[in-house]
């Protein structure tokens, strides 16, 4: 189990996008590939923005797919947080709907 | 270039100042003033400071100031980052900016703007939730031109505290390569107003026309920025190219709508205004009615599923019996 501390990266306001690419990169993608599982810890972080979270976890639900959030635990999130994450995880899985629909044609 | 400073331009009279704005000659820029007020949104001096940033300190005039309010363009920055004198000997008592103004703030880089949100936030002495909205607006904002204007002055910021009506104006200026240019890398349009529509939709960026965006880019910030302002019942506009969109401020008997189509929200636009180079966004964010950011955010997120679940409708295609 991998334990990524969001405050410790980003501060109590997450929204440098390029912070968020790095752990993307570097950590929660590997971890996802290796079968891991992943804790990403908002503890102390008061706010984020969309666009940190989309940076964060929107490719990772593109490449493995809605199922790669069984492996995914995003702890101690205060409600703004939580909300954020969950438009970019409905946005996504609605978008990726689409993507699937046309591959089907 | 020439820019007038009238005696008051704010988000609601702000039409008649960029009517007025002459983009011609773009080495000279000439600064005049009303004689008798000066009172103007931080986004006229966002605009100015772009402006005159790009050019040579020599080819910048700014007539004397006879307006009373004159040292406000002092102590906001204006001359200093224009690298020019004042145009007189302005005296005035400097008090803290805590808690009343940003002054006028060149942005370049993603460091550069988490630093100035950081130092930033303190300074405007604000309860945690205002702290949440204005934080969030500025960084989406900003960070917008870092990554789509292409310009290498940046973005030009500053805001204004006004206690009368409690309320925060923040303008957002860069001199890049506008709204219509960026949204056509992935979109055909022709016109400014169609690019600044589809830049104000959920979900449209300029990067890709994939749903969902690119892993960096979603294409949501400005929705975003547009809902908060709706939500609050305050007044948001962004000026590309030759054309403005205003939202306009709801009533507060009206009932709390957020629209993906922006031209379906309460509006103006102007499709005929004298060519600016870059984009420019203005935001008044009225602070005692500033909704909790939580259940703004409850308001956006159904709104954003709702156009995507509509884009998807839109690609299905039924059977045609003839």
């Amino acid at each position: 189990m991998m334990n990524i501390d969001i405050f410790n990266r980003a501060g109590a306001f997450a929204e440098n996008k390029d912070i968020a690419r790095d752990i993307r990169i570097k950590e929660l993608l590997p971890a996802l590939t290796r079968g891991e599982e992943v804790t990403l810890n908002f503890n102390k972080v008061e706010a984020a923005t969309q666009s940190f979270i989309h940076a964060l976890i929107s490719d990772i639900l593109r490449k493995h797919g809605a199922d790669v959030l069984d492996r995914i635990a995003f702890k101690s999130c205060n409600v703004t947080v939580k909300k954020i994450i969950e438009i970019v995880v409905d946005y996504m899985l609605e978008g990726m709907g689409i993507e699937e629909d046309e591959n089907h044609d | 270039m020439r820019i007038h400073l009238p005696n008051s331009a704010f988000l609601g009279n702000i039409d008649p100042f960029l009517r007025a704005f002459e983009p011609s000659s773009p080495d000279v820029l000439e600064i005049t003033a009303n004689e008798k007020w000066i009172s103007v949104h931080p986004v006229v001096l966002s605009m100015i400071a772009a402006l005159g940033v790009s050019i040579d300190p020599r080819g910048i005039q700014c007539e004397k100031l006879e307006a009373r309010s004159k040292h406000y363009l002092v102590r906001m920055g204006l001359f200093k980052i224009l690298s020019i004198p004042p145009p007189q000997d302005i005296q005035m008592v400097e008090h803290e900016p805590a808690g009343r103004f940003i002054p006028i703030t060149q942005i370049r880089t993603s460091d550069e703007l988490t630093k100035f949100i950081t130092e930033m936030i303190p300074l405007l002495h604000l309860a945690q939730e205002q702290a949440k909205t204005i934080g969030y607006i500025v960084s989406e904002l900003v960070r917008n031109v870092i990554e789509h204007a292409h310009s290498m002055y940046g973005a030009f910021l500053c805001a204004q505290y006004y206690a009368k009506s409690n309320t925060i104006r923040i303008g957002i200026a860069d001199t890049g390569r506008g709204i219509k240019t960026t949204i056509n890398q992935a979109y055909s349009v022709t016109t400014d107003l169609e690019a600044i529509q589809l830049a104000l939709w959920p979900g449209i960026t300029g990067t890709t026309r994939r749903e969902g965006g690119t892993e960096q880019n979603a294409g949501a910030g400005l929705f975003f920025i547009k809902s908060i302002a709706g939500v609050n019942r305050d007044f948001f506009m962004i000026y590309s190219g030759g054309a403005f969109y205003k939202l306009l401020r709801r009533p507060s008997s009206s009932k709390l709508r957020l629209n993906a189509d922006p031209f379906k929200d309460r509006h103006s636009i102007d499709d005929e205004l004298p060519f600016w180079q870059g984009t420019i966004v203005g935001i008044d964010i009225t602070l005692d009615q500033t909704e909790e950011f939580s259940l703004l955010l409850d308001a956006i997120g159904k709104t954003y599923t709702n156009a995507v679940k509509e884009r998807k409708k839109a690609r299905y295609r039924r059977p045609r019996f003839i």
